[in-house]
């Protein structure tokens, strides 16, 4: 355990990419089996128990400490495990230090009710940087800035194979991954299990930035419109014993097709699609919001998937039956991509059309009008569009000169900031995310402030340093982790916040729900009684609503 | 307490209020017209120790520890206020019908506290303490008291610093891992900055240890006062590619300018009770954080609350909820007194210490 507490600490502090996979490929040489196939699954998630559970890690600090110096030491320092690690009262030579393996096999084994005793006397035994590895290691969410695809790029590096082929075995296999470092050390062959469906990188485009048009042909690209939903990756293929394997992926590759049955049925081709998850009702894409309600959850209702159906808009084709079509050029991917869906023949898949344009003056007026250039109804759903090279390969990552975005001018407004909170994570004990408001006419006359969102994100670091020393300095009531800042007509601070679109919303005071709504800058300058007032927004809203 | 009870007729005991109060300047006592630390220029002042948030020039008189006003001088020039007075350690001085007393706080060389005592009412100031030993000051002393005022920075069950030597062997055993790349140290200017120094050579490391423009005042003063802290050479004038493997000192905003990038592939550490959290250090770009701090820690906070045996605990600035609640706890009454302007979190010090770095 202590070997493996101090990767994830030295992890945890290194910035640089080469650096970290340095340090875990050394960890993984070094480490022998199964101590290293554990460390390897906990940074590729692939441990999972069932019994230890968050709410058991706040059960044994709350019989140890005061709940409101618990409270008040979470809410600064922003991370459960950290809080409890740093908390945690010591009791020097309690117990042996524990085993990596030992852990992991008693996590997997030991019932609810055995659970408390066995993770306390751990935390006895550790010290603090032990104590917060195990804590991460329970909770699942280790936050060391180390990706699935980074750890399995170390793993690879061990036999100097490529980090495509781990991938393409990594599906087959069960921690601690015996198989896969004797395959990688040269003292086995290579894991057998071929996964029928597996993840694909997916990927990514530019910003289109100003100028760009001056250097790029409009005919060799084309266009679609960039839709308002998730990016899905859906992926079918047999096993060999002939049984169908269908998978959902988020665009980290993350499986979500647990919650997606009604697409899960639906794929019953072989091949690997790229597109947009949506929810469609009567043929018309529902807003952003609608779709929420069908996402992060680990199972779904029947309710549910009658009420949100889900639905695919898909752009490409990265595997057409067992080919790999993804060195061939976009144009011809697409023509391929019209076949496999017109076989395929599902109401819950359909083709993102292009856009037809002959110059970018075209483009550009169909980007500010898409319900005239082909949207139709579902031009609420557009947020821009996506410019793709002809001859494009479809390439991991975020490959220069072949995609480019351009979303629709953001809608800006200007608020006066009303609460503050701390963050987590990175912003952890600064005041990082904002509640603002605008003006309306209050019950009784005058004028009041609603609040119409939250943000936490738009500013640069010195700007949240600044912030937060202003939110401090304006305190007018604290509640827990919560500042209420002084916001009058005269006194307050301004922010001018940029979002995407707008929806009714029972759930919120004002009506309203901002989508994607972030600070575009801060108006130092501007006294609060200019900010906006309530009908600019309800002039945006969709008459449809 | 009873005596806050009585009517404060003259020669009665003083309310708590009476003699000593928070106002937005800072801690002001009425029968002396005279604050503590003041954060705005008055017209008299007694100062606990150097740092810019409790030592700011302007004020009409202060009244300091030697090693204070020599820090005062050294900062700001020797005209940093109309006149001064040396505070001798432990010894009384009276003022209208109180009397100050100067006892060391171990925060930093000159670091005090104040006893504030009149009418059989005695109030203590602690200022910014540590109760950690620090071979480059006095030990903090505790003074029994009826009402104690007291920091926060660190107060939080979370904060629990190291020893100190175990943070430098951390730094050292760094250095011999890494022997070509130049270890960056970020260290409060004046304090920390000694204190590691001293606790270098402490562990036995010989080298000479370079330094940051911004540090070589104060360090050449603790160097007057006696404090061992071995060679030290400037930064400025070296070749800095030639410094893999040494060890450099400099103020913490030093480490993220473009003057820290042109050393041989440095590794970031600093040197602050802060490093704790680990979202800090990884904000602060901290690759190598060391848990060195010149506060009480949590622990210390509370053990010296019980040790001088107050009654009633004030609360100046950093975490004071925490603080309150625990004395709640433990049958003592308190209050935070919400004092703006003092290392809020430890910001405003990084700040006042960015203020202070001149180009190097």
């Amino acid at each position: 355990m202590n070997r493996f507490a101090w990767l994830l600490d030295r992890l945890a502090y290194e910035p640089r990419r080469n650096a970290k996979l340095a340090l875990i490929a050394d960890y993984l040489r070094a480490t022998p089996d199964p101590d290293r196939g554990y460390a390897l699954a906990a940074m590729t998630g692939g441990l999972v128990f069932r019994n230890a559970k968050a709410g058991l890690i706040r059960a044994l600090i709350a019989e140890r400490t005061d709940p409101v110096l618990f409270a008040l030491s979470y809410d600064y320092v922003g991370d459960l495990s950290e809080t409890v690690a740093l908390m945690w009262p010591a009791r020097h030579g309690a117990n042996a230090t524990p085993h990596l393996p030992e852990v992991v096999e008693s996590l997997r084994e030991a019932g609810k009710t055995d659970l408390p005793r066995l993770v306390a006397s751990w935390l006895d035994a550790l010290d603090e940087t032990g104590r917060w590895a195990l804590l991460k290691l329970i909770t699942g969410a280790l936050r060391i800035g180390v990706s699935a695809r980074l750890a399995k790029t170390a793993a690879a590096s061990l036999g100097g194979v490529p980090p495509d082929e781990v991938e393409q075995v990594w599906h087959g296999l069960e921690p601690p991954y015996a198989e896969l470092f004797a395959w990688l050390e040269g003292r086995g062959p290579r894991p057998e299990a071929r996964d029928p469906a597996p993840f694909r990188p997916v990927m990514l485009s530019h910003p289109l930035e100003d100028g760009d048009f001056d250097r790029l042909d409009p005919a060799a690209f084309a266009a679609e419109w960039k839709w308002d939903g998730i990016r899905v990756q859906a992926a079918s293929g047999r096993k060999a014993d002939g049984t169908r394997v269908t998978r959902l992926y988020s665009r980290t590759g993350e499986d979500i097709a647990g919650a997606f049955p009604d697409l899960v049925e639906e794929l019953t081709q072989d091949g690997a699609l790229d597109g947009e998850l949506l929810v469609m009702r009567d043929s018309a894409v529902q807003s952003f919001n609608t779709l929420q309600q069908r996402l992060n959850r680990k199972t779904v209702t029947a309710k549910m998937l009658g009420e949100f159906p889900a639905h695919i808009r898909v752009y490409d084709l990265l595997v057409d039956g067992e080919e790999d079509i993804r060195h061939l050029p976009f144009a011809e991917r697409r023509r391929r991509l019209e076949a496999f869906l017109s076989r395929l023949a599902s109401p819950r898949f359909d083709l993102s059309p292009l856009i037809p344009f002959a110059s970018w003056r075209e483009l550009t007026a169909a980007r500010s009008d898409p319900a005239s250039a082909g949207a139709g109804a579902d031009a609420e759903a557009v947020e821009g569009c996506m410019i793709k090279r002809r001859d494009s390969p479809y390439l991991p990552g975020r490959p220069k000169g072949y995609w480019w975005k351009w979303k629709r001018d953001a809608r800006l407004v200007d608020c006066v900031l009303m609460y503050a909170q701390r963050g987590h994570g990175k912003r952890s004990s600064f005041y990082s995310d904002y509640t603002f408001g605008v003006w309306r006419v209050a019950a009784e006359g005058g004028l009041e402030l609603v609040p119409v969102g939250k943000a936490y994100f738009g500013f640069t670091d010195e700007e949240l340093l600044e912030i937060d020393r202003y939110v401090r300095k304006n305190t007018l009531n604290r509640f827990g982790p919560v500042r209420e800042v002084r916001h009058a007509a005269e006194s307050g601070l301004v922010f001018e916040v940029a979002f995407e679109g707008l929806q009714r919303s029972t759930r919120h005071k004002s009506g309203l729900a901002m989508r994607f709504p972030r600070i575009n800058r801060i108006r130092w300058d501007k006294p609060p009684r200019e900010a906006d007032h309530i009908e600019v927004l309800e002039a945006l809203l969709p008459t449809n609503g | 307490m009873a005596g806050a009870m009585r009517p404060a007729g003259p020669g009665a005991r003083w309310r708590p209020s009476e003699l000593l109060l928070p106002t937005p300047a800072g801690l002001y006592c009425p029968p002396a017209d005279i604050h503590i630390d003041p954060v705005r220029p008055v017209a008299r002042a007694l100062i606990t120790h150097g740092h810019s948030d409790h030592a700011r020039a302007g004020h009409g008189a202060v009244l300091a520890t030697r090693e204070t006003l020599a820090i005062m001088a050294l900062r700001y020039g020797e005209g940093f206020a109309g006149s001064r007075q040396v505070a001798l350690p432990g010894e009384a001085i009276r003022i209208g019908e109180v009397d100050f007393r100067f006892l060391p706080a171990g925060h930093v060389l000159g670091s005090a506290q104040i006893a504030v005592e009149s009418r059989n009412l005695r109030i203590v100031a602690s200022g910014d303490y540590k109760r950690e030993r620090d071979p480059t000051c006095a030990p903090f002393e505790p003074v029994p008291c009826d009402i104690f005022i007291t920091e926060a920075t660190f107060g939080l069950p979370v904060f629990r610093h190291p020893p100190a030597a175990g943070e430098v062997a951390k730094l050292l055993e760094s250095v011999r891992l890494f022997p070509e790349r130049t270890h960056i140290v970020g260290a409060y200017s004046l304090g920390k900055a000694q204190r590691l120094m001293a606790l270098i050579r402490e562990a036995g490391y010989e080298r000479p240890i370079y330094i940051h423009g911004a540090v070589e005042k104060i360090t050449a003063f603790y160097r007057e006062e006696g404090v061992p802290l071995g060679e030290t050479r400037l930064v400025a004038g070296q070749d800095r590619k030639a410094l893999g493997g040494e060890i450099v000192i400099c103020p913490p905003s030093a480490t993220q300018d473009l003057w820290a990038r042109r050393f041989p592939d440095p590794v970031t550490a600093f040197a602050s009770g802060w490093m704790r959290i680990r979202a800090r250090a990884r904000q602060k770009g901290v690759e190598l954080p060391l848990v060195v701090s010149d506060h009480a820690d949590w622990d210390d906070l509370l053990a010296t609350i019980r040790e001088v045996g107050a009654g009633e605990i004030w609360v100046t600035h950093g975490e004071a909820d925490a603080l309150v609640h625990w004395c709640g706890t433990a049958g003592l009454r308190a209050r935070p007194l919400h004092l703006v302007g003092y290392g809020d979190e430890g910001e405003a010090e990084t700040e006042a210490e960015a203020a202070d770095a001149p180009e190097a």
